[in-house]
């Protein structure tokens, strides 16, 4: 079912409409949470009362954007106000402008001296393979804001550069960045962890 | 006259790897960065990587919650049931 046909049967009052919604999208919104609030219970909380404000809202939701969009700006809204009282200021990735390959793999030149162990056959024909996709779903979990709010709501839901930068109030050029860093940051432990596991 | 864009080295080709595939280079910086591809297998390697990546990503769906947590939160739907 669709996020849409969920939606109908939550305003009829189905609870496993409700329990499905929630197992799709509430690990996202603790993660956009955690890019504002203070601490990982503090980010369960906003998600939590996320939920709450669904179901309190859900009528007066009107469908000019999808339930995705409207929950993440709930979402989103109630983190920055927790952050606020929080005093705790927005993450930014330390080495935005270093490199983001490690300079030892390559040679004075700026060639690869280590380059990148192919993992192509392996991922490529092995999307379904559940130990691929738990190392691509451990690296995004291991990333460090703003890279892991940025990258889920990019690549995990797919939104655009442009969405996600108006929802986080970031501009795109630096949506476009943070994604950059935190895709090559996954890159990198998949290409560990497939070196690691003989795949 | 015009000069030509010097050819890039590994180290800089997979900074501009990310935004190729997002297709928001410049019509230069793509030249340069596919010239690049065209006789680099290590960094056709890494643009593969990266685009397995994303693919990845986007089908990783969504993790197994702890069952403590949607309970949790299906009480809350309970209660406020009741409580409308
Ligand atoms: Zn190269």
């Amino acid at each position: 079912m669709d996020d849409a046909e969920l939606l109908k049967s939550l305003l009829g009052g189905d609870e496993s409409a409700f329990s499905e919604l929630v197992r799709r999208y509430h690990s996202t919104l603790v993660k956009v949470a955690r890019y504002y609030v203070a601490s990982a219970a503090s980010a369960e909380d906003v998600a939590q009362d996320t939920w709450i404000a669904v179901l309190k809202g859900i009528e007066k939701f009107e469908g000019r954007s999808t339930f995705k969009t409207w929950l993440l700006r709930i979402c989103v809204n109630r983190a920055r106000t927790s952050g606020v009282k929080e005093h705790r200021s927005i993450p930014v990735d330390p080495n935005e402008s270093g490199p983001t390959v490690s300079a030892h793999r390559f040679d004075q030149g700026g060639f690869w001296s280590d380059p990148p162990v192919p993992f192509t056959e392996a991922i490529d024909t092995r999307l379904d393979n559940t130990a691929v996709l738990n190392a691509v779903r451990d690296a995004i979990d291991a990333l460090a804001e703003p890279q892991q709010a940025v990258v889920t709501l990019r690549d995990v839901e797919g939104l655009s550069t442009q969405e996600v930068a108006a929802l986080l109030g970031l501009s795109e050029a630096n949506v476009r960045v943070i994604v950059h860093r935190g895709r090559a940051r996954v890159r990198e432990i998949v290409e560990e962890a497939m070196k690691g596991s003989k795949i | 006259m015009k000069l030509l864009p010097s050819p890039l080295v590994c180290r800089d080709a997979v900074e501009l790897v990310s935004d190729y595939l997002d297709g928001t280079l410049s019509r230069r910086q793509r030249r340069r960065l596919e010239k690049h591809l065209a006789q680099c297998d290590a960094c056709s390697a890494y643009l593969d990587q990266m685009r397995a990546t994303i693919a990845a990503s986007g089908t990783v769906g969504p993790e197994d919650l702890p069952s403590e947590v949607v309970e949790g939160l299906v009480n809350l739907f309970r209660q406020y049931r009741a409580d409308e």
